[in-house]
């Protein structure tokens, strides 16, 4: 059933504000906290980053305040040049990757929060496990029936271009959790990335398994909750666009119908 | 906490192999209400101030009456399907979604009837 507040526990309460460093050019970032070790409800602490000490973007201010104020701050990251996908979070309202978003591209106050409605595991780290079921639920690895050639299986430039835009997914969950139909159907819709990572292989001119990758597409949960309401393609930090890969994968499927 | 796997529960009862016919639909009667609004609001305007036996006068005419009928055919499986959607989308516990449903049918048959035997009653002169 669609839930249109938090549950009582989940309610976020005002946190601790932290002290001010000693520095003239400050920037106030208040950031989403949970521990699970506790019964308390989640808390939003307020620290203050010393923006002449850190780098431009909000991870580096995320990382100035675990190496400088609280190094309980729980965050992922990995490559810190939009790459991996691990630091999504929600900032200043936008799904968006921290490595990617500069602090001066934030007006006031930046609010941090978890990736929503998925479980928080710890702070700014959501748990991913039924996304990453999703995805390797339309097997995302190249299926053949011919057997394998001897050497290299060849596509051709007009072919290879139908995956641009496809396979710059990062899989960093920006789109799908910013997705009103994932919110409340999130077990069974597949969600943009997903949607997005299935049409790059039903465009693959190599893999010979479309039909099947249809079949297991067609159902009004797994595809048909997309109502095209666009947030996928507004919040993808790598500019893709899953809401027209979703409209294409629609469109195969009317073709093969009508 | 869950002790399923992940690919347990997403998994789910596997693809029902269905859907498309619901959004090629939903589409097809959306596109074909765009004339048909046309029509009705047309419609509407010259009726306005007849008496009853001009007005049976107006749906005696066969255009009139299939247009009047494809309208309420149209507009009605439209508001079913999109109403379909609607209650998918919100209603998770499956006993109310099937009865949420159920009730869209028969709520949906019935204005459609309804509606039917109308247009066919003013236009045939019952």
């Amino acid at each position: 059933m669609v839930e249109l507040s938090l549950p009582k526990n989940s309610r976020p309460t005002k946190g601790k504000v932290w002290p001010k460093p000693d520095a003239k050019n400050l920037r106030e970032l208040q950031i989403y906290r949970y521990n699970p070790d506790n019964s308390d409800n989640p808390s939003i602490d307020t620290y203050y980053v010393d923006i002449d000490d850190c780098g431009p973007m909000v991870l580096d201010a995320l990382l100035w305040i675990k190496d400088n104020i609280d190094a309980t701050l729980t965050l992922r990251r990995s490559c810190r040049e939009g790459i991996c996908g691990s630091c999504s979070m929600n900032i200043d309202g936008l799904n968006s990757l921290a490595c990617t978003k500069g602090i001066d591209e934030i007006k006031g106050v930046i609010k941090i929060y978890p990736l929503p409605h998925l479980p928080v595991v710890k702070d700014l780290v959501p748990d991913l496990s039924n996304f990453y079921a999703q995805h390797r639920s339309i097997e995302p690895w190249l299926k053949t029936k011919t057997p394998a050639p001897s050497s290299e299986g060849l596509q051709s430039y007009k072919d290879r271009e139908k995956l641009d835009g496809l396979y710059e997914c990062i899989l960093c969950a920006c789109c799908s959790t910013s997705c009103p139909s994932y919110w409340w159907n999130g077990d069974r819709y597949l969600g943009p990335a997903v949607l997005l990572q299935a049409y790059r292989w039903l465009m693959d001119s190599r893999d010979e398994a479309t039909g099947e990758r249809l079949d297991n597409l067609e159902d009004p949960f797994r595809l048909y909750r997309c109502h095209t309401i666009m947030n996928c393609t507004n919040t993808c930090p790598k500019g893709l666009n899953p809401a027209e890969a979703i409209a294409e994968i629609k469109k195969l499927m009317v073709e093969r119908r009508v | 906490m869950s002790m399923r796997n992940p690919f347990k529960i997403i998994s789910g009862l596997g693809s029902s192999r269905d859907g498309t016919m619901h959004f090629w639909y939903i589409n097809l009667t959306a596109i074909a209400n765009i004339p048909l609004t046309i029509f009705l609001v047309w419609f509407v305007i010259s009726a306005a101030g007849k008496n009853q036996a001009e007005m049976m006068e107006m749906f005696s005419s066969p255009l009139i009456m299939a247009m009047m009928l494809l309208t309420i055919i149209s507009f009605v499986w439209h508001m079913r399907l999109g109403m379909q959607a609607v209650i998918e989308d919100y209603i998770t516990s499956e006993g109310r979604k099937i009865t949420a449903i159920l009730l869209n049918y028969f709520f949906s048959a019935s204005v459609a009837i309804i509606g039917i035997v109308s247009v066919l009653m003013l236009g045939l002169g019952g």
